[in-house]
């Protein structure tokens, strides 16, 4: 079946079953890595994606279920301000590990904010909380979005900074 | 794993095309020889903008290595780091030593060669720049990239004389002088990761994220039970489907103590390939694997306790008649599940197979056993195998083990000149992972009339095969058994269908746990508390070698003490609080000590704060990198003891399928961390895991102290 898809800004057309994953069209198809799979099953949020603005995951959501919405990836995150600085804080403060899971963690990110611009920590938790970091960088991310809150300053970056090594 | 620092190498200038000064450095060890021919390539590159290309050697699997170790280099020779930039090696054993990422041995053992490297390189280019301008090179200094000459106020960037360099003698190591680490300018300072832009970017760095003209893409179906024989399977329905290219048997594939049979399906998409599975229609033989279950596994332990282990691992003194003789004795019994590793990034590789020989493109720990591996698989030469490392999306041990490596392999032999990249979905990267062992300790103690620990019996019982304990599963001689007069240890050896392998801290992870849960017991029975304990037992600073033939450090008692001491300052331990607990390790070369504080909370338990403090020697290479470390080390133990690493196997199943069955911890219960490294007058050593099974024990005993039930077993699980 033929797709139409706003991906990134852009109009892209896909032929692909109906029932096949938004993650797979995106990374198969239309060459777009960045989400990326982890569980299948909605559990650990490396795949997410914005649709129309909002967090969802892509590995759970049928192409056929996309229809008009816009879709957002990490790779087109930066066209907007709130993605903008969630990359730069990122970079700021370092988040990454494996890395892994960030593409998805920023797209979690971007989607509170769009709806919570100054959240407190619980709020972040809250929202957070179905993406898995295995590395265990939480407290770098939960600084991080403090930090993209703020505008991209540092001080509320450490908000969430509790010690330092060295 | 080879851990000791038996490195040389061999420095070579050249001019590269375009005007390029390339060292080339091959980093062979006694056991991997000299390099076969001359290297393609350069180590290290001054390019003609003066902007320096080094290589990032090992794998990166999130422990900073790919950042760390071109630190070392750009160090020494004396170069912006802004300047650099990074570039990952091909696999290359005879040019690069051994490229691993495991047992936290990067730092130790290239801490000085990188660093002589750095600075030989650096000579030369003095060298050549005192030639140029006639004087002597006493009088050059340089600082970012550049010689200057304070007496003619000249100055000129390296790539001035690269030329020249390049006919430069190459210096004798034992004539060069290493910076004063106070003149470190990279060293010691907080530095990004290098992907960390592209990371956020979204950009293709990881395993899963090649793509190749052409490419295919392949499923696999494994059996129920692990390692269970594949009879029949009819692969007409799948093939139907639309896209579906071949299906094919893989008959005992794999690491050599674990082949699997299985089905790989390939088709033009993952997901279709995935989904054809569903229609397979395979039959398997199990040959008796189901007999392999938790409680048939329990109820072995409970009958080798009640006799003397099978194999010896340590005596000292008479054990059991200072237990006998003593005046009031402990006996508690300690266990643990099997653990999966549960990268993020599952197992992946792609490859491409054509004319005798194969391109692999591989998210690996250990790329040599790999490369080993597939030669045995498809009957290849060495040189006819080409490994290139990706980013790897978590590694924590699992990626030591390359059975995907030779799925992927033994796949790509049968689609000659087709790429084709193999992916487990969660379920098989569960099923077919090689896990932490469990354990059962039986513990015995005697305490003189005084509270002081006379003695001590440790019996594992453990998995493995015929007698030999498996990857990780084996009993170290850790505190306190050298530290009492009478101390017996031994194993007894259960076999099991799951293949096991090394976890984030291998044994110590488990051990930690154990050891230091059944001290806590032993300071209560004693009236103390477990650091005032671990302080008297370690008695004055002293270095104690390992037993005879054991290939582990010698074990600094002083270091320990000063670890032990600084968190108790850190925290304000105050003696015994419900709610806190405290835990030492010493692993991979690091000393840490932990204590953790929880409290009840929604029907659960949580921990609210975690102090550290630990001595990696005299250097924190990359502090930035290094927080992260430790909090990850905190935030996995807090896995191994709260949230659930449990894989329960019965009638020879892997019983967990995703995470929904295998909880680790997410943002929403993170304590606070605090960090306090100690400074010592010794070589760096690594810090991937070494802060990990301290906290383990520190959180355990935090929950014993909290609930006043004695946690035994992990994971804890309210009642
Ligand atoms: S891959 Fe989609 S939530 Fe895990
Ligand atoms: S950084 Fe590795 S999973 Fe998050």
């Amino acid at each position: 079946m033929k797709f139409a898809l706003t991906v990134n800004g852009k109009a892209r057309t896909v032929e692909a079953p109906g029932d096949k994953p938004l993650l797979w069209v995106l990374r198969e198809e239309l060459a777009l890595s960045g989400p990326k799979f982890g569980c299948g099953q909605g559990l650990c949020g490396a795949c997410t994606v914005l649709l129309d603005g909002e967090a969802v995951r892509s590995c759970s959501t049928p192409l056929s279920a996309v229809g008009k919405a816009k879709v957002t990836t990490i790779e087109g995150v930066g066209a907007t301000a709130v993605g903008q600085r969630l990359r730069a804080a990122w970079v700021d403060l370092d988040v990454p590990q494996c890395g892994y899971c960030q593409a998805g963690q920023i797209m979690s990110a971007a989607s509170l904010l769009a709806a919570n611009p100054r959240p407190d920590d619980a709020a972040i938790d809250a929202a957070m909380s179905g993406n898995l970091c295995r590395c265990g960088t939480y407290h770098r991310i939960r600084a991080a979005i403090h930090q993209a809150a703020a505008g991209g300053t540092r001080r509320a970056a450490r908000d969430g900074e509790t010690g330092h090594a060295g | 794993m080879p851990a000791e620092t038996d490195r040389r190498f061999v420095l070579k200038a050249l001019l590269a095309a375009g005007g390029a000064l390339a060292f080339d450095i091959e980093l062979a060890t006694a056991a991997t020889g000299p390099a076969a021919g001359p290297a393609l390539g350069a180590f290290v590159r001054l390019n003609p903008d003066n902007s320096v290309t080094i290589i990032a050697k090992n794998p990166e699997i999130g422990q900073g290595v790919k950042t760390m170790l071109p630190m070392l280099i750009a160090e020494e020779l004396d170069v912006a780091w802004s300047a650099v930039r990074i570039e990952q090696a091909l696999v290359d054993p005879a040019r690069y030593g051994p490229q691993v990422a495991g047992g936290s041995t990067a730092t130790p053992t290239n801490w000085l060669p990188m660093r002589q490297a750095g600075a030989a390189a650096r000579a030369m280019i003095v060298a050549a720049a005192a030639e140029q301008w006639g004087v002597p090179a006493a009088q050059l200094t340089t600082a970012a990239g550049e010689v200057s000459h304070a007496a003619s106020g000249r100055r000129a960037p390296y790539a001035a004389f690269a030329a020249a360099a390049s006919r430069q003698a190459v210096p004798a190591m034992a004539t060069l002088t290493l910076k004063d680490p106070a003149r470190y300018s990279i060293i010691g300072q907080p530095q990004r990761g290098v992907d960390t832009p592209a990371i956020v970017r979204g950009e293709p760095l990881f395993g899963i994220d090649t793509r190749l003209p052409g490419m295919v893409h392949a499923a696999l179906l494994t059996p129920p039970v692990r390692g269970a024989v594949l009879r029949s399977f009819d692969a007409a329905p799948a093939l139907a489907l639309p896209g579906v290219l071949k299906v094919i048997p893989l008959r005992r594939i794999g690491e050599a103590d674990a082949p699997i049979d299985a089905l790989a399906v390939v088709a033009e998409s993952w997901w279709t390939a995935s989904e054809a599975r569903k229609v397979l229609l395979a039959t398997w033989d199990n040959e008796g694997r189901e007999r392999h279950s938790d409680a048939a596994f329990a109820a072995a332990a409970q009958a080798a306790h009640a006799g003397k282990p099978q194999v010896p691992v340590l005596a000292r003194g008479d054990a059991a008649t200072a237990l006998a003789g003593s005046a009031r004795q402990l006996t508690a019994t300690y266990t643990y599940p099997f653990a999966a590793h549960a990268t993020l990034e599952p197992q992946n590789c792609t490859a491409r197979f054509a004319e005798g020989k194969i391109e692999l493109w591989a998210p690996t720990q250990l790329p040599g056993g790999g490369a080993a591996l597939i030669a045995k698989t498809l009957g290849l030469a060495p040189g006819d195998i080409t490994i290139h490392l990706t980013r790897a999306g978590g590694g924590f041990g699992r990626r030591l083990q390359n059975d995907y490596m030779a799925l992927t392999a033994a796949i790509a032999r049968e689609l000659p000149g087709r790429p084709v990249k193999l992916l487990f979905d969660r379920q098989e990267d569960f099923k077919l992972d090689f896990f932490r062992a469990a354990g059962f300790h039986k513990f015995e103690a005697g305490l003189d009339a005084a509270g002081k620990l006379v003695a001590f019996r440790n019996h594992l019982v453990t998995f493995g095969a015929n007698g030999k304990p498996g990857r990780g599963a084996d009993l170290e001689a850790t505190v306190p058994a050298e530290l009492v007069d009478h101390a017996d240890l031994g194993v007894t050896v259960l076999e099991t269908n799951v293949p096991l392998g090394w976890l984030r801290a291998p044994g110590s992870n488990a051990l930690a746990f154990a050891t230091q849960g059944f001290l806590d017991e032993v300071a209560a029975a004693a009236g103390k508390t477990l650091p005032d304990l671990m302080l008297d037992l370690l008695g004055a600073p002293r270095s104690i070698a390992p037993p005879a033939g054991s290939r582990s450090p010698a074990f600094d008692t002083g270091r320990a003490a000063t670890v032990i001491r600084e968190v108790m300052r850190q925290a304000e331990w105050r003696g015994a609080t419900p709610g806190r607990g405290f835990g030492f390790y010493f692993s991979h070369r690091g000393y840490f000590a932990a204590v953790a504080d929880c409290r009840r909370e929604d029907g659960g338990i949580r921990p609210v704060k975690v102090w550290v403090a630990g001595d990696i020697g005299s250097t924190i290479i990359n502090p930035l990198n290094a927080e992260q470390q430790i909090r990850g080390s905190v935030i996995e133990g807090m896995g191994h003891v709260l949230s659930g690493l449990k894989v329960p196997i019965d009638q020879g199943q892997v019983q967990v399928a995703n995470f929904d069955g295998y909880a680790l911890p997410r943002i929403d219960v993170v304590p606070e961390i605090a960090i306090s490294m100690v400074r010592s007058d010794n070589p760096p050593t690594g810090l991937g895991e070494p802060a990990m099974p301290p906290a383990i024990a520190a959180l355990a005993n935090a929950i014993s102290s909290l609930t006043g039930q004695r946690l035994r077993t992990l994971p804890y699980e309210p009642a």
